[in-house]
């Protein structure tokens, strides 16, 4: 590992001009990601700014109805949360789904949403990946392909995100506060990650030094009835082949919203806005719910290992569907 | 840097740390403590596993700096003096130890868990030990020893041992 400068910010002004003003410093949360990714090789920060001790720490209900996780909250204590438990279970259930108890005690809000592909080729310094070094090739593209993506990827990289807790943020319209070296701003969480077109190495919309503080979930009270269902290789402690999030509202049978987001297929969470488009203002059923999933999937392109993907994604978001209008009819 | 750090309960110093260490580097090779494993060194297998502040992590993710001020137990806590403390006399007793690699980073996280949960179902068990890799045992005697330090401490509260602190 490259030797590098540690200091423990104390403030956010001096945190963001700590990293703004050194193309090689970093911010680092529970360094989950960041700590894993110095040890292999992918990347050498000169200067680490440790943000933990910042006072993005708790979970606050606004007085409008939203509620503002703080940046650093850690992902066990925020999936403990009874305002999350309560109001978005969806949120509760994809971050229980993520990782182990060990590094969900560490992992950050901010850090979860920042984390990097788990593209084997990405991880491995030896062979050639456009996101880890532009212009080197994609090796996934032709090699060994299951976990990658379906929609929306590019002929330079076919990585997807990893996060569970980002897909319950997409589906749910959570706001994610920035701060950087010109003030604030505020990105919808579904336009904080790009895909990746001919710049691949660039995960997301955020500029070196910007500092995410906080995430704000909208008051989306049917969100109350919503589902995280992740499918993978084993029951426990293993990134998702496909995963759904979902939250329905429904009257008398008929779906009269519905937010939904996909994970496992894309280099971004993925909001299944034609889906929800079939969706809105339709019965709640069988061939509702596959017309749904079909139009979402209409677009996919599959990989040499990883057409199962679109079955899988079909027949999850239907039982999703099917689980969750069942519930509220009952 | 100088690393100052509670371990067990004491005051510990390291000098001359480089802060990218991990802190299961520093513990292992700086504070004489080897009792927490390092095997896969990448957050997958859990035999780094040791309480910072009061809940367990894998501390081979864990930068060295990350540490300072910090409060840490390791499996050297679990014990009273000679006395083992509840968890670890049921592993001993369930025959939940091959190797034995695996087996301080499960120690803390069934400490950890039967504090928090005094009577664990199976599937809270196997969720709460799902970071925790064992190549040998197959897991079974595992849950078994789990159950049995469950039933020992009576439900109480926790398994006996401070490492994980006093907990509010
Ligand atoms: C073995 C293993 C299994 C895992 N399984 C899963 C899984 O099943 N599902 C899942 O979703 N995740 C999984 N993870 C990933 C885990 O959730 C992430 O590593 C964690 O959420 C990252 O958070 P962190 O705070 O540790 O990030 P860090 O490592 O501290 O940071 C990650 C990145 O974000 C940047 N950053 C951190 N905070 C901020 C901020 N506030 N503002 C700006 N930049 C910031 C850092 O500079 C860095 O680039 C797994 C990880 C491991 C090691
Ligand atoms: S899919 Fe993306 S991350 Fe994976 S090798 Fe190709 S360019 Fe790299
Ligand atoms: S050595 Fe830390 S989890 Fe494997
Ligand atoms: S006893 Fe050998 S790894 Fe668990």
């Amino acid at each position: 590992m490259k030797p590098f400068d540690y200091q423990r910010a104390t403030d956010a002004d001096s945190a963001i001009s700590l990293v703004s003003g050194d193309p090689e410093a970093r911010y680092i949360g529970g360094g989950t990601n960041l700590v894993d990714h110095m040890k292999l090789g992918i990347a050498e920060p000169g200067k680490l700014v440790d943000i933990t001790r910042l006072p993005y720490d708790s979970v606050e209900s606004l007085p409008d109805g939203r509620v503002r996780i703080g940046a650093t909250v850690r992902n066990s204590d925020l999936a403990a949360e009874p305002v999350i438990r309560q109001r978005y279970p969806v949120l509760a259930q994809a971050l229980l789904s993520g990782a182990s108890g060990q590094l969900r005690n560490l992992a950050t809000t901010g850090g979860n949403l920042l984390q990097r592909t788990r593209c084997s080729y990405f991880q491995d310094v030896t062979t050639p990946c456009n996101k880890r070094e532009p212009g080197s090739g994609c090796s996934a593209l032709e090699g060994w392909n299951r976990h990658h993506a379906v929609l929306g990827a590019s002929e330079r990289c076919v990585a997807t995100h990893p996060s569970d807790m980002a897909v319950a943020l997409a589906a749910l319209d959570a706001d994610v506060l920035v701060e950087g070296p010109d003030g604030q701003r505020t990105v919808p969480v579904t336009e904080l990650h790009r895909l990746p077109g001919d710049e691949p190495e660039r995960d997301t919309v955020l500029r070196h030094g910007e500092l995410v503080t906080a995430v704000e979930l909208p008051s989306l009270p049917f969100a109350s009835r919503s589902r995280y269902r992740k499918v993978r290789d084993r029951a426990s402690f293993a990134f998702a082949l496909v995963s759904v999030a979902a939250a329905v509202e429904l009257v008398e049978g008929t779906i009269t919203d519905v937010r939904i987001a996909l994970g496992g297929l894309a280099h971004k969470p993925w909001r299944a806005t034609e889906a929800e488009r079939v969706l809105r203002g339709a019965p709640a059923t069988e061939e509702t719910f596959r017309a749904a999933a079909d139009a979402e999937l209409a677009a996919a392109r599959t990989l040499r290992d990883n057409e199962f993907k679109v079955p899988m994604t079909r027949n999850t978001l239907a039982s999703v569907l099917r689980e969750l209008t069942r519930q509220e009819g009952s | 840097m100088r690393l100052n750090l509670t371990v067990n309960g004491r005051a510990m110093t390291a000098d001359d740390v480089w802060e990218g260490e991990s802190l299961l580097y520093v513990l292992r090779e700086r504070l004489g403590l080897p009792g927490s494993k390092n095997a896969c060194e990448q957050g997958e297998c859990g035999s780094c596993t040791v309480y910072l502040d009061r809940v367990p992590v894998c501390a081979c993710l864990v930068a060295a700096g990350q540490a300072q001020d910090r409060e840490v137990g390791t499996v050297e806590g679990l014990a009273d003096g000679e006395e083992l403390s509840t968890v670890q006399r049921a592993f001993i007793d369930e025959g939940a130890v091959q190797c034995g690699f695996c087996t301080p980073g499960l120690l803390v996280a069934a400490d950890d868990l039967i504090e928090r949960v005094p009577e664990p179902s199976d599937a809270e068990i196997r969720e709460a030990l799902a970071g925790n890799l064992c190549r040998c045992t197959g897991y079974e005697k595992i849950m078994a020893a789990v159950r049995t330090a469950a039933e020992r401490s009576g439900g109480t509260s926790g398994s006996g041992s401070s490492a994980g602190g006093d907990r509010t």
